[in-house]
């Protein structure tokens, strides 16, 4: 039989596919075009940026404050991720249970996604802002405001655990006339207790540079308001380059434990 | 097991309950020191602030006369976002193709790409903005190298993980075949990853956009600049009028990048 | 000369009768020893069936053959040519000669049959050519026949991720078969596949063996399968050939060797008791 492979029609995803990666591109050709820079040499500036990364990585060294002291800022700023994640965690664990499709009602589910979209939609810094306008700068306006954005990825996260619990050990226990406070303390939480840790702690590392973030944008204190004057007041890039090495060692040191329990708990297979 | 085992079991379950929260609350507490933390302001700062929220922070005439140049930064802040999404996409996806353990170009090549993904994740992107500012100034640049950075960080390591992944199979069959690399990665891994990598890249512009505020607050650029301004100058009609844009560019954002992403998959 | 009068014939010297020599072949996983002192000579032609229970040793020795595991020690001659003293360039060129089928068929799922196929010509091309995917007009003539011949051809143009195991297997042997390969290399091919689809692809590469002559080395875990189709029967235990013959000489004994198993429920089927 003679015949050849005839030409390949196309289909409606590949199309959408290739729009999107066409404005993407489309837009950034554009802004690199149209966008100003205001006049400064692009070259020098790069040249420059080049030079400022060596001497910050490479030549660090503190003079606005000590070996301790920046230990301490490092603990304050800690402090402040670890209460925004208790915070967030509490509430989230009951907006998770009543928002998990297998626990209860659809409506409910969908009118608490759309809480927490939300709330995800305004900025964390924009929050703490707002809470500093009654609270002041400082530790309570921080912690009140990031919480939000902790609280929304934790419900999320805390009702697709929920949701992922054996159906078939709810079932069995609503069957036998179980209440729902005994599902979800003997099922639900007890199964899906791995998932619940490895998510919070992974929040938990999301929230440590949220916060050395309000340090520096939104006077919170800690690490992230000595890189905010180190940078933008006392223009010392070596003691930039302690302050980033710091907050390096940190955020990459919880980033890989929350890692580690989050790729152990997704081999294991999730909900126990 | 016996009765008397059970209850012993389950008696040490609870401990173990009991322990577990004693734990967390000591740890608060802790937290609460070292950060100097009231619990009290904490609590009355919900309803105080709602209650001025009310009252102040809502648009006035005033705000809406700032409309257009809210409407226009807004504009820059996303077009930005995108370029450093778009950027970052390619150089990630690159890192992606060089440091996968399913290509295999180079030995080394994994540990080393992994590490440059790590320091642009783990700095945070307040890091790179500061030290962007000293040479590009309150330029567009300062902000899309900041968030180029941090997108490039996360980026890598989800398209790492979505090359090793998604394309492992048709690799070896593939390599089997006696494929050369170029055409191996053209052929068996970028058709498998290609809806990923735009997903991903969707993903990664809801990201960036609320990013750039805080980008734009501290190197005054962008939205997040004139959110600074009205807010320092006590125009809190107008920063609410501008928190209410950047609340719908991104729930539109969303919306949009949900329908894209369920049709390209 | 094959299908592909414009493409360059790679020079593998004079045919030989013996197709694939391995010679005391031995891989070790950190200190575990997958195959030990493994010995085996394939002529051109012959349809071998290689049996044994799991984790016994199968998939890493047919992967050693076209070294896709690289062995420990031992020595494989293909077609005249030794593949462990192959250089990159080399190792490839003899793999465009080997065929491989995979258990899980190893497609990309979001391309479509016709796309899947002619991948199996990519290794013939350069690096360019490759990348850009250009097929000549022979190339796309063959995968058309290919496909007729596996009764694919109204499956043309539907992307993979959208057919059934059994249609996915036979694009996997059409990937296969567009290579004109002297070897096919099966790994456990029916092993997600139900019974009916099974025997579709059973047949199809006894009939793919009888017609063209190509010698193919089968992993099934099915003793009644491969007492059926094989010419020959290799039986692996705990990394070592527990068994070397004609199907005909299989009895239940000889079986329980293979799989180290006293239980009677091993065997399905007629076999010499």
């Amino acid at each position: 039989m003679t015949g050849t492979v005839p030409r390949k029609p196309w289909s409606r995803s590949s199309v959408i596919l290739g729009l999107v990666f066409f404005v993407f591109a489309a837009v950034t050709l554009g802004g690199f075009v149209l966008l100003d820079t205001k006049g400064i040499d692009v070259g020098a500036a790069f040249a420059q940026t080049g030079k400022d990364l060596v001497t910050l990585f490479l030549h660090p060294a503190a003079t606005h404050f000590t070996v301790l002291e920046a230990v301490g800022g490092v603990a304050f700023t800690l402090a402040l991720g670890l209460l925004t994640t208790v915070f967030g965690a509490v509430p989230a664990v009951v907006g998770g249970l009543l928002a998990a499709r297998n626990l209860g009602p659809a409506w409910l589910s969908l009118v608490l996604r759309a809480f927490v979209s939300l709330i995800r939609a305004v900025p964390t810094v924009l929050w703490v802002l707002i809470f500093a306008i009654g609270a002041g700068l400082g530790s309570v306006a921080a912690v009140v405001g990031m919480t939000f954005h902790s609280f929304g990825y934790l419900l999320k996260a805390y009702s697709e655990a929920f949701e992922e619990v054996d159906q078939g050990t709810i079932e069995a226990l609503r069957a036998s006339g179980a209440s729902w406070t005994s599902v979800i303390a003997q099922a639900a939480i007890p199964g899906s207790l791995p998932s619940l840790l490895s998510w919070t702690f992974l929040r938990f590392e999301i929230n440590f540079t949220t916060a050395v973030a309000m340090g520096a944008a939104a006077g919170a204190g800690g690490v992230g308001f000595d890189l905010f004057m180190a940078a933008g007041y006392y223009f010392n890039l070596r003691e930039v380059g302690a302050i980033t090495w710091a907050i390096l060692i940190v955020a990459a040191g919880l980033e890989l434990g929350a890692t580690r329990l989050h790729e152990a708990n997704r081999r294991s297979g999730g909900a126990a | 097991m016996t009765g008397e085992a059970i209850v012993v079991a389950f008696r040490r379950r609870q401990r173990w309950a009991v322990l577990g929260l004693a734990l967390v609350a000591a740890v608060t507490l802790g937290s609460a020191v070292v950060a100097q933390f009231d619990f009290l302001d904490g609590a009355a700062a919900f309803p105080k602030a709602f209650a001025w929220m009310a009252a102040n922070f809502v648009p006035d005439a005033r705000a809406w006369h700032n409309f257009p140049n809210i409407l226009t930064r807004l504009g820059e802040t996303v077009v930005v976002s995108i370029m450093a999404t778009t950027v970052a996409a390619l150089v990630s996806f690159l890192l992606a193709l060089l440091g996968s353990r399913t290509t295999r170009f180079h030995p080394a090549a994994s540990a080393v790409v992994r590490a440059v993904a790590s320091l642009g994740r783990n700095i945070p992107v307040v890091a790179w903005a500061m030290i962007f500012l000293l040479a590009f100034g309150q330029t567009f640049l300062t902000g899309f190298l900041a968030l180029f950075i941090e997108s490039m960080g996360f980026l890598t390591r989800s398209y790492l993980e979505t090359v090793d992944e998604a394309s492992a199979a048709p690799v070896e069959a593939l390599r089997a075949a006696g494929t050369p690399w170029a055409p191996l990665v053209a052929h068996a891994v970028v058709p498998s990853v290609l809806p990923a990598l735009a997903s991903w890249m969707l993903f990664m512009l809801e990201t960036n956009i609320r990013s750039a505020t805080l980008v734009g607050l501290l190197t005054g650029t962008g939205i997040g600049f004139l959110f600074d301004l009205y807010y320092k100058s006590l125009n809190y009609p107008s920063a609410a009028l501008t928190t209410l844009a950047i609340v719908v560019a991104v729930l539109l954002l969303e919306g949009l990048s949900n329908v894209l992403r369920r049709s390209i998959l | 000369m094959g299908p592909y009068p414009r493409d360059a014939e790679v020079s593998l010297g004079p045919p030989v009768s013996n197709l694939l020599e391995i010679h005391n072949l031995s891989k070790d996983y950190r200190g575990t020893a997958a195959l030990t002192d493994v010995s085996l000579t394939v002529k051109k032609g012959e349809f071998v069936a290689v049996i044994g229970r799991s984790g016994a040793g199968k998939s890493t020795l047919l992967r050693c053959i076209n070294r896709m595991v690289e062995p420990s020690s031992g020595r494989i001659v293909f077609d005249g040519q030794d593949m462990l003293l192959a250089t990159r360039r080399g190792l490839r060129s003899l793999r465009t000669r080997i065929g491989m089928v995979f258990q899980h068929y190893n497609l990309v799922p979001r391309l479509t049959v016709a796309e899947n196929v002619l991948h199996g010509r990519l290794g013939f091309k350069s690096s360019w050519a490759g990348l850009l995917g250009l097929y000549s007009v022979s190339e796309k003539r063959r995968a058309w026949e290919l496909l007729v011949q596996l009764g694919l051809e109204a499956q043309v143009h539907q992307r993979c991720d959208l057919l059934s195991g059994g249609q996915k297997q036979r694009v996997g042997i059409a990937r296969a078969l567009i290579q004109d390969p002297r070897l096919i290399l099966c790994d456990e091919p029916i092993a997600s596949l139900d019974p009916g689809s099974a025997k579709v692809i059973m047949d199809h590469l006894r009939r793919i063996a009888g017609e063209s002559g190509i010698t193919i080395v089968i992993n099934l875990h099915q003793v009644d399968v491969a007492a059926k189709y094989a010419d020959r029967i290799v039986g692996i235990r705990e990394g070592r050939i527990e068994y070397d013959g004609s199907p005909k000489k299989l009895n239940k004994k000889v079986v329980q060797q293979i799989y180290g198993s006293q239980s009677d429920d091993l065997l399905v089927g007629e076999l010499a008791e």
